[in-house]
Parts: C-alpha cells; structure tokens; sequence
C-alpha cells in the first residue's frame, strides 16, 4: 500500500515537473520565434527527414485499407462507397494516429537522445554559462518544429492514403471501382469538421510528443544509459499517450 | 586579503556545499583580487570544478555566501545571472564544445548571440582568437574532428571571444604538449597584462600555474589548506602545501577517495 503511494507520488511529483517545465518552454515560444533560422533548421531535422517513412506508410494504409474496405462492401454490395470509407478512416483515425506513432520513433527518439547527450557532454550547462538559455536556444525550437511538422506530415499522410497512389490505385485501378464514384462519393460525404477533427488530433499529438521528448532529453541522466532510457521512454510514453489520447477525443468529437 | 573592497572581483565566505551525504566544503573563505591571476590547487576530487560552477551561479551553496562585483550570485534573478554571466567565461574541463557548430562557428556563437556585429568583424575576431590559440587552421572541422587538448584551446578561444573582465579556467593545460602549454601560459598571462582580465585558474600544473599567478590557494578536504602568493606557497612550512607541490602520496593530502572501511577490511571480507 505504501509502495503504490510512493509510486503514485513520484508519478505526480514527475508529472508536476513536467508541467512546470512546459510552462517554460510555453514561455520561451515568443522569442524562438524571432530566429526562424533556427526553427527552419529544425523543421529539416525533424520534419523533412521523417517524410520518406510517411510517405511510404501512408501508401500502404491506403492499400491495406481499399482491399479490406472492398471486401467488407462487397457484401453489402455498396463498393461504391469505398473511397469514403478509405478517406474518413484515414482522416478521422490512422492519419493522425499512424503518423503520430511513426514521428514518436523516428523524430521523438532522435530528439531526447540529441538532448540528453548535449546535457551529458557538458553542452547545455556550456550554453548557461555563456549567458545563452538552452530552453530558448535548443529546446523551443525544437518544440516549435514538432508542432509545425505533425500536422503537416499528417496531410501528407493522409494525401498518400486516399489519392492516386494508395487507395485509388488499389480501388480505381486494380478493383475496378469507378472513378467518378470514388472521388464524388468522398466529396459529398467527407465534411469540413472531419478535416478540423484530423487536424486537432495531430495538433493535439505534436504538443504530447514534442513535451515529451524534450523532457525526456533534457532531464535524462548525464550517462549513455540515462540517454538509451531517455528514448526508450519517449517512444514508449508518447505511443501509450497518444493511443489513450485519441481514444479521449475520438469520444468527445463522436457525433 | 589585505586589498580593498573595491579590488575583490570574487568574495566567497562560509561556503558549504555538499552532493547528498558527502560534503564538498565545509566552510570555505576566497577572496579573488580583480585583475589578478589566482590559482586554484587541490588534489583530484577535492571539488575545484564545483567551485567554479558556484561562482557562476550554476549551483547553489547549502550556506555562505558567492558575490561577483558585490553582487550575491544566488540572489539574482535568472536575468540578472545571465546579465552577470556575459561579463564572465568559464572554461570547462570538457570543452564542453557545440557539436553541432564547426571550430570556427563554436568561436563565433557567444559573439552571434549577444552582440549585432557585422559579418565582417565578427570573421575577424573568431579568425583572431583562433590564431592566438594556434588552431586558425582548424576552423572548419567540427569538434569530433580534433583531439582532447585541440578542444580545450578552442573552448579557450571560445572563452576570450567576448572579452568578459572574469575568466574561470578549469584545468586549461591538460592534455597539451610542452609547446602548446607554454603558448597558453604566456596567452592567459598576457590576456592578463594588456585587459587587466581577472583570472582564477584550477590546473594541476602547479609548477606553471603558480610561474604566472599572483596569488593561490591550497584546498583539500571542503577547507582552504593554505593561501598566499607563489612564493609564499613555494616556501610555506604547511605540511599541505609541501605534499602537493612535490607530489608525494603520502601526507596530510589523502589520495584515496574516502571509504567507510580500511583497504584490508575491505580485501578481506568474503564476496556477496
Ligand atoms: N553531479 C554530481 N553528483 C554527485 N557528486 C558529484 C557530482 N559532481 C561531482 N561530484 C563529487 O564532488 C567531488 C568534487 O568534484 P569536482 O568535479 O569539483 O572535483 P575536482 O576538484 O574538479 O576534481 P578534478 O581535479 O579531478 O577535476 C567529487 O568527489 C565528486 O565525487
Ligand atoms: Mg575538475
């Protein structure tokens, strides 16, 4: 009993530093946003080198999700509703999720440990010394990149799924469903507030990962053990966090 | 400590300070005249390094007090530490380099985020701190590219850059071969000389050190073991200061890290 109150304890305790520590960063946004040289560097880091993984898994969402969308409407005999059901999947769910999931290993990772070994090697207290605030100069960009890219790798997603390379080549081209009908029937069913649903999922995301990776890095233990934990737990905390997430607004967006 | 007020740079009184159970000092005075060259000597372990990191304010003392030009340290706001901190540099024993920047940009970053000076200038300050440490050539690489004591030169020049009147310097000589390490000795003595820069230097180059500082302390144990100027340290009677400066193991200096048990109980006991 005791042991779970100190376990309940430290959680809280951590969670309470977590939030402070954001608060921080929350602060320090206005200045970083001053030197877009910096955040346009880590766009590249962080965005630009995590495109290709989005790109080609979004073509395989979309395939996956035309055969086994065929499949299913076959026997209701409404294949015509196929593009429909590949874009609302993909919009409301595995665009914002999938990618989520995808940017919290390759991105998420890289960052905590990028950060983790700038404080082991002396290059973060470095920085204070020279009168530089690591938190302005190494963290909020980083911060900003991730908030910038996740919604923007989540469209690309979510194109690559639905157009001519994923589910279209799959429904129009192999499967025989008409043209005309896949993209007609996505127009009128598809609304705005699926695409709004989509985008405050991933925005909603890119603050978890991007929180979470930075605090992992910048509290990690100076050692190259502290650094592997530091990214094993972002990718962990941020998958788990973004799965029960979603859930949340899954059910406050249900309509 | 017979000097003015107005002439101590660094005033440290009653300093305790201590990571977890073990105390690192225990009640340590220091004054560090301004414009001088004050060498900082100890055993390995002793905490030299963390004493610097408390006059810069990076660490808190459990008590005592740290004033920098008559400022407390621990009483500033973190603007106003940071405000302070552009009028000092230290000197990391690491390096402590940006990986990510090449030589000559790790140079140029402390002058690219506190001053607008033009490209021009600041091409010509970075390409002249740099030859003053002898690694003009270097500018391009990036810091795995160079070896342990090519880092600690260019953290040195990385240091100067912005000319701060306070320069903490924590073992700037190891790691260099005889040439180098005379280039930095007459580098930091002149840097001394021509912008009466106050200089606090940790190395365990005691030969050397004390060759150009105008006063040092001995410090051991959390306490100051003995103070006063090279020579008078050369000539001190102290037990303390005899052993470091000769080297000898054994003395008042332990060079065993505390242990709560003696070396043979130790040996002797049965593994777990
Ligand atoms: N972050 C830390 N956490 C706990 N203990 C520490 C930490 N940093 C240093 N210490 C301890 O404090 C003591 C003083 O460390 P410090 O680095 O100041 O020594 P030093 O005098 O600079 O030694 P050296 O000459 O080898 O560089 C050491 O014994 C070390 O065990
Ligand atoms: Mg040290």
């Amino acid at each position: 009993m005791s042991r779970n109150r100190s376990v309940l304890g430290d959680f809280l305790r951590g969670l309470g530093g977590a939030t402070f520590f954001l608060i921080t960063i929350l602060r320090a946004l206005p200045g970083a946003l001053l030197r877009p040289r910096l955040i346009l560097q880590q766009l590249y880091y962080v965005g630009v080198m995590s495109l290709i993984i989005i790109v080609i898994s979004g073509t395989f969402v979309g395939w996956i999700l035309a055969l086994q969308g065929f499949r299913t409407l076959t026997t209701f005999g409404a294949t015509s509703a196929l593009g429909v059901f590949v874009a609302a999947t993909v919009i409301r769910e595995m665009a914002p999720v999938v990618t989520a999931l995808l940017f919290a290993g390759r991105a998420g990772s890289a960052l905590a440990a990028e950060i983790g070994l700038m404080k082991a090697t002396d290059q973060l207290s470095g920085m204070e010394m020279m009168a530089v605030d690591p938190i302005k100069r190494v963290i909020a960009p980083r911060f900003i990149a991730v908030l910038i890219s996740l919604p923007l790798l989540t469209a690309i997603f979510a194109v690559m799924a639905i157009g001519w390379a994923g589910g279209h080549l799959i429904g129009v081209d192999l499967l025989g469903v008409d043209q005309g009908t896949y993209w007609g029937q996505i127009h009128a069913q598809i609304k705005l507030h699926d695409v709004i649903e989509s985008i405050i999922k991933s925005a909603c995301f890119g603050v978890v990962i991007g929180w979470i990776s930075v605090y992992q890095g910048y509290f990690a233990a100076p050692t190259s053990e502290g650094v592997s934990r530091a990214t094993t737990s972002t990718v962990v905390m941020s998958s788990l966090t973004v799965v029960g997430l979603d859930f949340v607004l899954t059910a406050f967006m249900f309509r | 400590m017979i000097s003015p007020d107005s002439d101590i740079h660094v005033r440290v009184r009653g300093l305790r300070f201590s990571f977890g159970s073990r105390v690192i000092y225990d009640g340590v005075d220091l004054d560090i005249a301004r414009g001088k060259i004050t060498a900082i000597l100890g055993p390995s372990g002793t905490g030299k390094t963390t004493l610097l990191r408390l006059i810069g304010g990076q660490w808190r003392p459990k008590s005592g007090t740290i004033e920098v030009d008559g400022v407390n340290v621990n009483k500033l706001s973190r603007n106003q530490l940071f405000e302070l901190r552009k009028r000092m540099s230290l000197l990391f024993q690491s390096g402590a380099l940006l990986t990510d920047l090449t030589v000559f940009e790790n140079v140029a970053f402390p002058l690219r985020e506190h001053t607008d000076l033009p490209e021009a200038m600041i091409r010509d300050l970075v390409l002249m701190n740099l030859e003053a440490v002898g690694l003009r050539g270097a500018r391009d690489l990036y810091p795995e590219q160079i070896s342990g004591g090519m880092s600690r030169r260019v953290a040195m020049a990385r240091a100067i850059a912005l000319e701060p009147a306070l320069i903490m310097f924590d073992e700037p000589f190891t790691g260099q071969d005889p040439i180098s390490m005379g280039v930095l000795i007459r580098l930091v003595s002149s840097l001394n000389k021509a912008q009466g820069l106050t200089s606090i230097i940790v190395s365990h180059d005691v030969k050397e050190v004390l060759s150009i500082s105008d006063y040092a302390y001995v410090i051991s144990g959390g306490k100051v073991l003995d103070h006063g100027t090279p020579e008078a340290i050369r000539a001190s009677r102290s037990e303390y200061a005899q052993q470091f400066l000769h080297g000898r193991p054994d003395g008042p200096v332990p060079f065993h890290y505390k242990s709560a048990k003696s070396y043979s109980d130790d040996l002797l006991e049965p593994a777990k």
